[in-house]
């Protein structure tokens, strides 16, 4: 029912999206060489071997993109369900609890967000070690700042309603009004935000690794492939534009799918014009 | 006998955005001393003497407790004095000013051009609403938000400046550069900030301009009868003018944080750079001063974004 009408961009960013997940999943499976075993020359162009050619080391460019795709994708969903789960609960508490809780996180979250959050995160990886779950870490706390914002926005609006009320008046604690009241009626908005925040932590993994600061080689997710071949564009080998392509479809294809879902939802709302 | 009401407003969100860069400049300081990685440490390495960590953990201060080294470096930061960089023992205020003036060259030019670009499509979009279009630039728009930096970046690069040969694939930058030649040097990472700035400041622009003309005022002014152009002029403009430099302005914040990765794909001499290379080489008082700069830029822009607003607001332009 909801598919038959749904538009042919919304159409395609599925599919990438999908096959970029299986593909990110089972990269052992499909892959057909080991991500880091050094196999032919440096920068080999395309051939029926390689398909994507080589890279910096003389290693299967096709391989390495699929394990790259691992780690990205990865990183991103684990920081993404960090952030959500730390910015809900924590929203949701501050709209619940009200009061000094209420004041002491939102003045935190507006301190934390009026530095940009690329700057942020390099002060503190300047400090700290860049391996996953460090990154994982920074980058989710960093990020449900805006997680936390929008929850808490929703929760005060459902915190006033009746049967919120009523649950409060036959003294239920707030634990339970938190996940039993609140967060089944704030998911719709928090779902179609999800998919923008996981392109952001896609983004925000790319760059880090691309400066040099995100996933340590020889492991590498597509931003860090980006740096290791980089070098190659100068003498006009694009080696180094194939995971930065990958990085744009994910994105794109997320969105597109994320537009879609966020429209469906503001159209059942009704409102003049879907613009 | 109290200020004009705007006067004090303004005055309020000045003291605000001054409290705000302490905080953040606790922050900054916070972030980088009291996580777990040892400065001493990080510069000797692992094999170290506890002499030689000892020695360098004196002549840093690292002895002090926390709250007395954070005035010290506020004090140093607020007399101009950013204190010397690990790596190199160089003075950081007089490596980041000619850098400092780089970055302000590159993202004045991006902010040229993308800024007049943008108002225009987004008004063009609004003009053309749900035509082929909008649904076209919106449709760009969207998929230009996805798109990475470097992505962008390095795309430019490889066609106008490998392939073609337009311009130079590295953009060096320096003192005695003609005009012209410098120009020729910025003009990719230029074009590249533009695109990245430009689509999320044309969505934006168009959704306030949209916000704008869907209020009832603007229904009783085509009601009326009063011309298109009458109507934007008198009524649209007015009240798109500041959500419009809001825009503006947060895009402008976006720009200073995409001058990082677009400086470091050009290999270009400015702050983003800088940066980078010394969160590699853990020098911390140099990320500890450059990412208060940025903060500042970034605080900066917001709170003209928030003065315009408050100027812009007719109501409050007289006293009650």
């Amino acid at each position: 029912m909801m598919f038959k009408r749904m538009p042919i961009g919304a159409a395609i960013g599925l599919f990438v999206t999908i096959v970029l997940l299986i593909v990110a999943v089972f990269a052992p499976w499909i892959a057909p060489y080991p991500g880091s075993r050094v196999l032919g020359g440096v920068w080999e162009p395309s051939s029926a071997q390689y398909w994507l050619g080589t890279d910096n080391l003389g290693r299967d460019l096709l391989s390495r993109m699929i394990y790259g795709a691992r780690i990205t994708v990865f990183i991103a969903v684990a920081s993404t369900a960090l952030a959500f789960t730390l910015g809900s609960i924590l929203g949701f508490m501050a709209a619940v609890i009200g009061g000094w809780f209420d004041t002491l996180m939102s003045r935190f979250v507006d301190l934390l967000m009026s530095i940009p959050t690329l700057i942020f995160g390099l002060v503190v990886l300047s400090v700290l070690p860049s391996t996953i779950p460090i990154l994982i870490l920074v980058m989710g706390i960093l990020d449900s700042t805006r997680v936390y914002r929008l929850s808490r926005a929703v929760a005060v609006d459902i915190n006033v309603m009746d049967f919120v009320e009523a649950a409060k008046l036959r003294g239920e604690g707030t634990r339970w009004i938190i996940f039993r009241e609140i967060l089944p009626n704030a998911l719709s908005p928090l779902v179609s935000e999800l998919g923008l925040r996981f392109i952001y932590a896609v983004l925000f993994l790319s760059a880090l690794s691309f400066l040099g600061l995100g996933v340590q080689p020889p492991d590498a997710d597509w931003g860090g492939m980006v740096r290791e071949n980089r070098e190659g564009i100068v003498f006009g080998i694009p080696a180094a534009l194939i995971p930065a392509g990958a990085i744009a479809a994910l994105a794109i294809s997320v969105n597109l799918v994320a537009d879609w879902i966020l429209n469906r939802t503001t159209d059942l709302k009704g409102g003049r014009g879907n613009a | 006998m109290g200020a004009h009401p705007v006067l004090t407003l303004i005055a309020q969100r000045i003291a605000l955005g001054i409290l705000l860069l302490l905080a953040v400049s606790v922050l900054i300081f916070l972030g980088t001393e009291i996580l777990p990685g040892d400065v001493a440490q990080s510069i000797l390495g692992q094999a170290a003497t506890p002499q030689a960590l000892e020695n360098l953990r004196r002549e840093l201060g690292l002895n002090d407790p926390a709250y007395i080294r954070y005035f010290t470096w506020l004090g140093g930061v607020l007399t101009g004095d950013l204190g010397t960089a690990l790596s190199n023992r160089m003075d950081i205020a007089t490596s980041i000013w000619p850098r400092l003036k780089n970055t302000l060259f590159l993202a004045f030019w991006a902010a040229i051009v993308s800024v007049p670009l943008a108002i225009l499509l987004g008004l063009v979009a609004v003009r053309y609403r749900n035509g082929f279009v909008d649904k076209t630039i919106s449709g760009l728009a969207l998929s230009a938000t996805s798109l990475p930096e470097f992505f962008i970046g390095y795309v430019l690069m490889y066609f106008f400046a490998v392939r073609l040969g337009w311009f130079p694939s590295v953009s060096t930058v320096y003192d005695t550069m003609p005009f012209a030649d410098r120009m020729r040097a910025i003009a990719l990472p230029a074009t590249a900030l533009t695109l990245v700035v430009l689509a999320h400041m044309m969505r934006m622009t168009r959704a306030a301009i949209l916000n704008v003309m869907q209020s009832a005022y603007i229904e009783t002014a085509e009601l009326k009868g009063l011309s298109l152009f009458e109507i934007i002029r008198k009524h649209a403009f007015p009240n798109a003018i500041a959500p419009i430099v809001n825009v503006v302005m947060l895009n402008l914040a976006f720009l200073v944080v995409g001058v990082v990765v677009i400086e470091v794909i050009f290999v270009y001499p400015g702050m983003g750079q800088y940066l980078v290379d010394h969160v590699s080489k853990r020098d911390v008082p140099v990320v500890q001063a450059v990412g208060l700069i940025f903060a500042a830029v970034y605080i900066g822009l917001n709170l003209i974004a928030d003065i315009v607003a408050i100027l812009a607001n007719p109501r409050l332009r007289h006293r009650r």
